[in-house]
């Protein structure tokens, strides 16, 4: 079973960084958060693999897209490391966006062509 | 965050991930699973957090430099763990790029370098150049102009800016307050030279045209001199210094950098100071060198064709005379250069070739250890090191050793080119040898050109093979690593291919220079002790003078204890040209015109010259002490001068016209055996005038023959010239076969250099061969032991494995030989009495090579042939 579900977490190149700024827009978020938010928002269907997921953040903080900073917990009486969106992330969410828009609606005409045609 | 804070950053990030993987854990807790499963279940959820927090790492780009770093230090210590390897590659290396670098330095300095004068592309030498093939054979083609020719030219011209003219002198330097007087090297340099060259003088000026005058008093100290002798006080300036007793104002002082045309020059006059007018009006007097700058909008071409007009008009104006018909150019370097380009290229070759051999050898000793590390690799591939990985570790220990050595070899080549620049007595001193940046970038070139050579072709050979295969023929060692072995065998043919052709260019230089040294001279050359000295003309200005010093001092010479013989000559042989002149023979009908008039090198000597330096008399006699000014004029002529020029006759009782002592008929009294002006170079007609008829006005050379080492006399001889005048120098004072050494000094470097080369080159290639074959015989181990216990015997293991290692060097000798007979055309013209393609030293080459091949493979293959068959099948 959980094999399965692995196989389906293959996100295409670029999608997990767009998938973190997303989540991001909520607020700032430590690494375990944001992977939990995803994985809980696709019931599960993403599996978030650590081993992509902090390369991905650091990839993210490196290109100035967010920033970090060790923060105290609300509601544990621990320090975490948080992230947070920046101007240039909000910019880039959008860039994003419309790339993977094109991209669904390209993949989608060559799976479904008859469906598209009539909507 | 930069680079530097990477170990904040590894920390941040094993923080982080700790800090997730705890939450990770707390939560799951909390879910229900027990405090003790917990930390395996958020570890299960969570990944290898080491893998992670390098894959993040992984993410700023500072893990190249990481694994550079790591790489370096693996290297630094695989290295140190074979300290043998190491030294021996590093010290090879070393040796080779020490070689090439100070070679390079001394060939760019002298070859490469523009000189440091203004626009120095456009400045040339104009010699004079005779058309008649035969005196190019007598090196006239290129040949000093005279004087007025020069002054024709420069007024006669348009092509060239302008065109200066310097002359050699020497002078005798004495102080006013009594320090020693000294012969110092002088030029005389037309006023217009300095601004031609684009130099200014430091100090006060340089000449004006009104200077450049015969009575031109005007004088300019060189650096060396301003520093030495006068202690760098710029008030010499303005002051008067006595040249030959004759006062001469001090106008400038050139730059310390100005060492053209050679660092030895001291003072410089006026180009025509001193000289006489009839001198300078003679197209005849061939003394000058002439420096041109051509105009920017010129051809040299064209501006060349200027000058040859003018040149063929004064040629068919003096006809009777030898005025070259042509003019030839050359440029300043090589003019500078000389003779010292064709050995500096040939050592150039000599090191290249053994830069090869190096990186061969480094490249052998690479394979041999990435063999014997072939299992280390395989595990290392089999654990999941990456191709790339495993050839870039091994680069990089290449690279270190190449740094290693290349480092050693910087410092190596400071001290080589030091020692070079004072060994090598002709090198054109005009500009300073020293390292610079293209040297070192070189260096550099060198050195990375090597780490590759040395690094990529054993790293690729050792990471071709399937990690698995070398793990499983590990127990058949005898199979594995084929190809190697083949390549381990090319890169040695090569090696000892290239060591053969070394070895015989070494062989025939070391035989030409060994005939030089062993050339007759044609006079005796043993516990001879020679002198030069120069009567300043101020003080001695008569004949009478001169001659009674000259008896006087030959007189108190030969009473001194221990001295056989003391003679005077203009020079003694093998002491170089010196001068020649032509003369005809009132007796024989006119010359045709157009033909060249006969010249013979122009000697002079005293009644007991000859049979002091033991030159046999052929026929008439020598001089006597009434061969003296106011008698009959004599003259004594050389066994080739009148076989030339008196074929069948009898030379004695004729005459020779001299136009320029006295234009005068002189008697031949008599003819002596050739003696040699050079060595290595053929004889030539000379003509011998007595030191007492008056015309002597040059310097003379004092020869004293000694019962002992000639040394020990040379202060007592030095005593009676100071007691007869102690205002007179004396200058080269040698011995005969110190004289012949120094003449031959670039032949016995270059000579005694490529020989160096070579017998390196030859270690190194023994090196080579006794490497592959220990490293074969090392593999074979199993596989003799199994010949062994089916009953070979020793010998026929010895000769099986000498067999192996010998078959390389025959390869490696019949290519080798084969480039050879190419290569040594390159050389062909430096070879004295010695044909290029000189039998002996083949055969010689060749059974040096195979004994050192035979021997460097003995070692391994009798260690083989002494396994004990049980242990052998044992290590197994």
């Amino acid at each position: 079973m959980k094999k399965r579900t692995q196989k389906h977490t293959d996100l295409l190149q670029g999608t997990l960084d767009m998938l973190i700024l997303r989540t991001l827009i909520y607020g700032a978020a430590h690494g375990h958060q944001i992977g939990k938010h995803i994985q809980r928002t696709t019931n599960d269907f993403l599996q978030m693999q650590h081993g992509s997921l902090y390369p991905a953040l650091h990839r993210l903080e490196r290109r100035g897209w967010v920033v970090s900073k060790w923060e105290m917990a609300p509601d544990r009486n621990r320090e975490f490391k948080y992230y947070r969106l920046t101007k240039k992330g909000k910019k880039q969410l959008v860039v994003e966006e419309s790339k993977w828009k094109r991209m669904a609606e390209a993949v989608a005409r060559v799976m479904w062509p008859a469906t598209t045609e009539e909507s | 965050m930069r680079w530097w804070q990477i170990r904040k950053r590894d920390q941040d990030v094993e923080r982080e991930l700790e800090s997730d993987l705890e939450l990770e854990e707390e939560e799951q807790r909390e879910s229900g699973v027990s405090p003790g499963e917990a930390r395996h279940a958020a570890l299960r959820a969570f990944g290898n957090p080491t893998l992670i927090s390098e894959q993040t790492r992984a993410v700023w780009s500072w893990t190249a430099l990481e694994n550079l770093h790591r790489d370096i230090r693996i290297g630094v210590r695989t290295l140190f763990r074979s300290p043998g390897f190491s030294s021996l590659a590093v010290l090879v290396i070393a040796l080779c790029i020490g070689a090439t670098t100070s070679l390079f330095t001394v060939v760019h300095s002298v070859l490469l370098r523009p000189l440091p004068f203004r626009d120095p592309d456009r400045l040339v030498m104009i010699y004079e150049h005779f058309r008649d093939p035969s005196m190019n054979a007598l090196q006239f083609n290129l040949n000093a102009v005279a004087p007025a020719d020069y002054y024709d030219w420069r007024a006669r011209t348009l092509g060239f800016e302008d065109m200066a003219a310097w002359r050699y002198w020497q002078f005798n330097l004495t102080g006013e307050q009594g320090e020693l007087p000294e012969l110092i090297q002088a030029r005389g340099g037309s006023w217009n030279l300095f601004p031609l060259l684009g130099v200014n003088a430091v100090l006060g000026r340089t000449f004006t045209e009104s200077e450049d005058r015969t009575d031109g008093d005007a004088v300019m100290l060189t650096w060396s001199l301003f520093e030495r002798r006068f202690g760098g006080d710029p008030s010499v300036v303005g002051k008067q210094i006595h040249l030959d007793g004759k006062p001469y104002t001090v106008v400038g002082v050139l730059p310390k950098w100005f060492t053209y045309p050679d660092a030895k020059v001291e003072v410089w006059v006026p180009f025509a100071s001193g000289l006489p007018p009839e001198i300078l009006a003679h197209h005849d007097y061939h003394f000058t060198r002439v420096v041109a700058r051509l105009r920017s909008d010129v051809s040299l071409a064209s501006a060349l064709g200027q000058v040859e007009a003018v040149q063929h008009q004064l040629h068919l104006q003096n006809l009777h005379a030898p005025v070259a018909e042509d003019v030839a150019p050359k440029t300043l370097i090589e003019d500078l250069a000389h003779d010292v380009k064709k050995p500096l290229i040939i050592l150039l070759w000599a090191v290249g070739c053994m830069l090869l051999i190096g990186c061969l050898n480094v490249a052998n000793l690479m394979v041999a250890r990435s063999a014997a590390r072939q299992k280390e690799i395989a595990i290392c591939s089999a654990l999941g090191a990456r191709r790339f990985t495993l050839i870039r570790v091994q680069l990089i220990e290449s690279l270190l050793v190449s740094v290693a050595g290349g480092v050693t070899g910087a410092l190596l080549s400071l001290a080589a080119t030091n020692w070079l620049v004072s060994a090598w007595r002709d090198l054109p001193s005009a500009r300073s040898v020293h390292a610079d940046g293209v040297v070192l970038a070189f260096a550099c070139v060198l050195f990375i050109s090597a780490a590759l050579m040395a690094g990529v072709l054993p790293a690729i050979s050792s990471t071709s093979k399937q990690g698995i295969g070398t793990l499983q023929s590990s127990s058949h060692t005898a199979t594995c690593g084929r190809t190697r072995t083949a390549l381990r065998k090319t890169l040695l043919t090569v090696e000892i291919a290239t060591t053969v052709v070394l070895l015989i260019a070494a062989g025939l230089l070391l035989k030409s220079f060994w005939r030089l040294r062993t050339t007759d001279l044609g006079c005796v050359t043993d516990k001879v002790l020679t002198m030069g000295y120069s009567l300043p003309a101020k003080k001695y200005d008569n004949p009478e003078k001169v001659n009674a010093f000259n008896e006087t001092l030959l007189e108190r010479v030969r009473s001194l204890p221990g001295v056989r013989a003391a003679a005077l000559g203009l020079v003694v042989p093998g002491a170089g040209h010196a001068g020649d002149d032509a003369f005809t023979i009132p007796e024989h009908p006119p010359i045709a015109a157009g033909t060249a008039q006969p010249v013979a090198l122009y000697r002079r000597a005293d009644p007991g010259y000859f049979s002091a330096l033991g030159i046999p008399l052929l026929s008439g006699r020598f001089f006597t002490s009434s061969d003296r000014v106011g008698r009959v004029r004599t003259v004594i002529i050389s066994r080739l001068l009148a076989q030339q020029y008196f074929p069948g006759e009898n030379p004695l009782g004729q005459h020779l016209h001299m136009v320029p002592y006295g234009n005068a008929d002189y008697e031949i009294v008599g003819i002596v055996a050739d003696a040699l002006h050079q060595v290595g170079q053929p004889a030539k007609p000379t003509m011998y005038f007595p030191i007492l008829d008056g015309e002597s006005d040059r310097g003379l050379t004092l020869v004293v023959r000694t019962t002992a080492n000639p040394l020990t006399i040379s202060v007592p001889v030095q005593k009676v010239i100071a007691k007869l005048d102690p205002q007179l120098p004396v200058f080269d004072v040698l011995t005969m076969q110190q004289l012949i050494e120094q003449s031959l000094g670039n032949a016995s470097l270059s000579a005694s250099l490529v020989i160096g080369f070579a017998v390196l080159s030859l270690i190194l290639a023994s090196i080579g061969l006794y490497g592959v074959l220990s490293y074969l015989t090392t593999q074979r181990t199993g596989e003799i032991g199994v010949r062994m216990a089916l009953g070979a015997q020793r010998e026929q293991v010895l000769r099986l494995l000498l067999g192996q290692g010998v078959r390389p060097a025959l390869y490696g000798l019949t290519l080798g030989l084969a480039a050879s007979a190419g290569a040594v055309r390159l050389i062909q013209s430096m070879l004295y009495g010695t044909r290029p393609l000189d039998p002996a030293i083949f055969a010689a080459v060749a059974a040096t090579l195979l004994g050192v091949a035979a021997l460097a493979c003995l070692v391994p293959a009798w260690r083989a042939s002494r396994i004990e068959p049980m242990q052998a099948l044992r290590t197994e």
